[in-house]
């Protein structure tokens, strides 16, 4: 296989890896919480993408038995699940840390990490 | 902030519209695709719809966050209770005891591709039901909450 | 300096991610048997058509109770820190 079939084929993974580094990239260089919350929310969606493309069978359709096709292939139902359940607390983790970077500007009025240093108040 | 008189009427008629749409993705959850968390979470968005084209005081004032503390409370001793109830009659937790006993949801499935019924699935529905009053409710309160501090114009 | 070692890690981390991507098969997934089991009995053992919902709900549903409940005390730790202050109260180190 040449370069770009093993891209089109492995297209899932080659996404995964771009928006992981995307993520890790924004933690690295910028120095806003907010910017920073939205790179652990990027690296959090790479990682359920990546679940749900490890779970994939070739020409595979969802396992739901409502007026499914005959005789098709399903896809890997666990693994769905767990995603779902990683969505559930994703979704109660960032709530968390947005209430946090919410309650760091009400005191220190910033919401760069350089400037929130020492032992203000 | 306020939004014009016609994006504020065209909220107030989609609202209804938001929340039968989650309803239905909570009660068909064992059947097509969608389930408690999914339709919890489309429930709470129509509390964001409002927010963004009405003041937040008047939101606040409608959709109350103790109701929803009660919403999100319940469901949850709702799952606990159902997802224990197994085990007061002699079987394992989580097992679907309520399948083929002849209540409300013990119609009898069909097996295989099948074009489904509503009143399967014995335990699964009030599962999902369950799940779902306790999605609604912790959503509806995050955000509630989270948009808490948006400045109001002095119109 | 920062902005070099950032660089340095990211390429490696890349190269290393897409040697990955490339050897890893994508469709055929290596070891299936629990899930042919799901789908073979979720049906009659659970009673949901959706194998997903079966699965979430009645083999796996522990998990889920747990899950209900970090999502239950994420929302008890938000809503205790957006709380209405009473008359003259400050925030703290305000």
């Amino acid at each position: 296989m040449n370069g770009g079939s093993v891209i089109i084929a492995h297209a899932p993974l080659f996404a995964v890896a771009v928006i992981f580094l995307l993520g890790l990239s924004i933690l690295f260089f910028k120095r806003n919480l907010i910017k920073i919350l939205m790179g652990i929310t990027l690296i959090e969606a790479a990682i359920n993408l990546f679940l749900v493309s490890t779970g994939y069978r070739m020409d595979a359709i969802a396992p739901i038995f409502t007026n499914a096709p005959e005789g098709a292939v399903m896809a890997l139902p666990t693994v769905q699940a767990l995603t779902l359940t990683s969505i559930v607390i994703g979704v109660a983790s960032s709530a968390m840390m947005l209430s946090f970077v919410m309650l760091i500007y009400r005191h220190y009025k910033t919401t760069n990490v350089n400037r929130i240093r020492g032992m203000k108040g | 902030m306020r939004m014009t008189k016609v994006v504020r009427t065209v909220a107030d008629l989609l609202y209804p519209f938001c929340m039968i749409f989650g309803l239905y993705v909570v009660a068909h959850g064992h059947l097509t695709p969608g389930g408690g968390f999914q339709g919890g979470a489309v429930i709470a968005t129509a509390t964001a719809l409002l927010i963004a084209a009405h003041r937040y005081d008047d939101v606040s004032a409608r959709v109350k966050s103790a109701r929803m503390k009660v919403f999100e409370s319940v469901g949850l001793l709702g799952f606990l209770i159902l997802g224990f109830s197994a085990i007061i009659l002699g079987q394992p937790a989580f097992r679907n005891w309520m399948l083929s006993r002849g209540s409300l949801f013990n119609d009898s499935v069909a097996f295989g591709v099948n074009p489904g019924a509503l009143t399967t699935g014995g335990l699964m529905p009030l599962m999902n039901l369950a799940v779902g009053l306790e999605v609604l409710g912790a959503l509806t309160i995050i955000t509630l909450y989270m948009l808490s501090g948006t400045k109001e114009d002095p119109s | 300096m920062r902005i070099i070692l950032g660089l340095t890690i990211l390429l490696v981390l890349g190269a290393a991610f897409v040697h990955i991507a490339s050897d890893v098969p994508f469709g055929k997934p290596a070891v299936t048997d629990m899930d042919d089991y799901f789908i073979a009995n979720g049906q009659e053992q659970t009673g949901a058509n959706n194998i997903v919902t079966g699965v979430l709900f009645d083999y796996r549903g522990l998990d889920t109770l747990i899950e209900a409940t970090v999502l239950f005390t994420a929302v008890l730790g938000v809503s205790v820190m957006f709380r209405k202050l009473k008359e003259g109260e400050q925030y703290e180190n305000d």
